[in-house]
């Protein structure tokens, strides 16, 4: 044989043995859990997601299918630099495959760049801001749980109906607050009601008693809150007060958590109406998996972020396994092609923008004398289906659709 | 913004400057007198109004005990710390004292966050003080009322205490002379234990007195903590009086703030500081040392 033959015939035994099909990345399946750990989100999602994050993996049977999966945590603490600077050394050094959770619209913003430039994936469950799927929808990642519309359009329609037509708005100042802000407004406006004044505090306020005091001069009907957590507690709480519901007033929880309920009482919280997509007493499977969860994080019992993350990883893994390997961009690919299904959600789907579409649900906060025992928070007023739960497709701006 | 909204916001500076008052008067007595950059006051303060948590749910002892105990039980917790850890720092630079409390702060809080969680635990207003005032420009919680008065009068009595009165004035000769003082007989360590440990029940009063209106909250110190620096800052390291009068002064102006430009409702005290801090950089009413 001549050399030159010998030559192009180790070359084409060279090409032939390159990579054949998609691999998973260094044969490990990599999680990483980024959320606030240490701050006024930290009941709502911090350990719980860690711990939802695992009951999936571990009710996909990961081990028992040959799948190694991995998990990481960090604690962004509500700062979106922090947030880039854990999600590039994740990606970059860490051998990282997916982030999941990251509560904060600010820092999920900013992740959702990362992820985007470096062909990763990015679950969100914690995060509210409708704008991840509307002008920063991004081909890597998938919007869980909630969002800013859904809550708008479930609970400001509802006040709304129920004869509040007067609005004043007390915003958490940053992407989230502006976001729920906005599209609730937008809700109001088109059920016929008004918004006579607005007020923004910064993140993480203590103190509410002068941004409350300029919400009873405004003689608004409804007091709503665009903000989430400690925030909203807080609020709540001082309001209580100040005789905010004796002189008239109501408030609107537009972002409310059972741990949020917990923390501030029946007496407090009662008669709140609020949007979420989950609640743990919901059916037997929800109920199995609360007390699984509770279990394994101090008796605490999983807000609709929590079990946002179990959906997701769990729908994630289900891709992997499908797709038999990990990049980033072809698993959300594959994520929105198969059909959804886990013990929380039930059945469900998820749209070419990344939005996750599943039934919501309108809530009331029970009376102390209507609750069993501790947890047990809400009576069900009203079910929207998924058609009607999230914006519709061609509302959002978003450049992955086609017009 | 009519007159009449300006009037309920002032107000509700002057109720927010109290805490600021309170718990800076426990640093600045506690930097005053024992030169020690206390960073755990947060946590203690904290500490403060988790007793009073307990005692209501173990003990059923309601608000009016845990004024007593609580400062009682978190005092002896201060004097507990200074004993065994702060003594031995007297001696060396004031960012040793600042290093040990600051990680002090970073232990007590990280346990009880996790123990805890961090939504906070609900704690009522006392039966006694529920209501409000109607008092035309707006409605004044009862409560808050009260914060005012009782910190206005704890304040006063602790400044009347330290300048006018001989136990003061011990203290005070303590902290510039400690041999002289001792070799007169009076037993410097255990006022400056004693001294600790007021500061450090002054900031628990403070957390009690926070209990009913913020949330019982592990958090709760770490918010407030930077702001008292702040405050005790501009009032002068040291100056009792200063620091009274510049924490309520300083929730004023926090409050026109919230009213004009909210968004910069956390930052503006930073902004006087640093504005202070240049023109007289021991304070306002500090003496340059």
């Amino acid at each position: 044989m001549t050399v030159t033959r010998l030559a192009i015939l180790t070359l084409v035994a060279i090409l032939a043995a390159a990579p054949a099909s998609a691999q998973v990345s260094d044969g490990v399946v990599k999680i990483g859990i980024l959320n606030d750990q240490s701050s006024l989100y930290a009941d709502l999602s911090g350990q719980g997601s860690v711990v939802a994050a695992r009951m999936a993996a571990e009710d996909f049977g990961a081990d028992k299918k040959g799948i190694k999966v991995e998990f990481v945590s960090a604690d962004h603490q509500n700062k979106p630099d922090v947030g880039s600077q854990i999600a590039r050394q994740w990606f970059d050094t860490d051998k990282v495959d997916v982030i999941v959770d990251v509560p904060n619209s600010g820092v999920a913003l900013a992740v959702n760049q990362i992820a985007r430039e470096k062909g990763k994936a990015l679950l969100i469950s914690g995060a509210a801001t409708a704008d991840l799927t509307g002008k920063a929808c991004s081909p890597n990642t998938i919007h869980w749980a909630y969002d800013t519309w859904a809550l708008a359009n479930g609970t400001g329609n509802a006040i709304v109906k129920t004869g509040g037509d007067t609005w004043f708005f007390l915003t958490s100042d940053y992407a989230f607050g502006h976001a729920l802000e906005r599209d609730t407004e937008a809700v109001v406006i088109k059920a016929g009601g008004k918004v006579v004044g607005k007020v923004r505090h910064p993140l993480n306020t203590q103190d509410f008693s002068s941004f409350l005091l300029q919400a009873q001069a405004s003689k608004a009907k409804i007091i709503g809150l665009a903000n989430a957590g400690g925030d909203t507690t807080n609020a709540i709480k001082q309001g209580a007060e100040f005789g905010i519901v004796k002189g008239g007033q109501n408030f609107a929880g537009l972002l409310v958590f059972v741990t949020d309920v917990h923390a501030l009482g029946l007496q407090a919280a009662q008669g709140l109406i609020l949007t979420e997509t989950f609640y743990w007493d919901q059916n037997d499977s929800t109920r199995a998996f609360a007390k699984r969860f509770a279990e394994r994080d101090r008796g605490i019992h999983p807000t609709m972020v929590h079990a946002g993350v179990y959906g997701a990883v769990l729908h994630y893994l289900k891709a992997v396994e499908a797709l038999k390997g990990d990049d980033g961009t072809k698993v959300i690919a594959k994520m929105k092609e198969l059909p959804t299904d886990d013990p929380l959600f039930g059945k469900g789907s998820i749209r070419v923008d990344g939005r996750k579409i599943h039934p919501a649900y309108l809530f009331e906060v029970k009376k102390p004398s209507e609750s069993k025992g501790p947890w047990d928070y809400y009576k069900l007023r009203a079910t929207i289906p998924a058609e009607q739960a999230f914006r519709p497709l061609e509302a959002g701006d978003c450049p992955l659709v086609k017009k | 913004m009519t007159t009449q909204a300006l009037f309920g916001q002032l107000l509700i500076g002057l109720i927010n400057g109290a805490f600021y008052a309170l718990l800076s008067l426990g640093l600045s007595v506690i930097f005053g007198l024992l030169n020690i950059i206390n960073f755990a006051h947060g946590a203690l303060y904290m500490m403060g109004a988790f007793v009073a948590y307990f005692l209501l749910q173990w003990a059923g002892l309601g608000y009016w005990w845990a004024l007593l105990a609580a400062p009682l039980v978190v005092g002896l917790v201060g004097i507990g710390l200074e004993r065994a850890m702060l003594r031995w720092l007297y001696q060396l630079d004031h960012l040793y004292g600042l290093l040990l409390t600051f990680g002090l702060a970073l232990v007590i809080e990280g346990l009880f966050r996790n123990q805890f969680g961090s939504s906070g635990l609900p704690y009522g207003i006392p039966p006694q003080l529920v209501g409000t005032y109607n008092l035309g420009f707006m409605f004044l919680p009862v409560y808050r009322a009260w914060v005012v008065v009782f910190s206005l009068v704890v304040c006063l009595a602790t400044w009347f205490v330290i300048e006018r009165t001989r136990l003061g004035a011990y203290l005070r000769a303590a902290t510039e002379n400690p041999t002289l003082v001792q070799a007169f007989g009076i037993n410097v360590p255990r006022m400056i234990t004693l001294t600790y440990g007021f500061g450090v029940a002054l900031a628990a009063l403070a957390g009690v007195l926070a209990a009913p209106i913020y949330q019982v909250n592990p958090l709760m110190g770490a918010n407030m903590i930077i702001v008292v620096f702040a405050v005790v800052v501009i009032g002068g390291m040291g100056s009792i009086m200063g620091s009274i009068v510049t924490g309520f002064a300083l929730g004023i102006v926090e409050g026109f703030t919230k009213v004009f430009y909210p968004e910069a409702s956390n930052t503006v005290i930073f902004v006087i500081m640093a504005l202070v801090l240049l023109v007289r950089p021991a304070g306002l009413f500090g003496r340059t040392a």
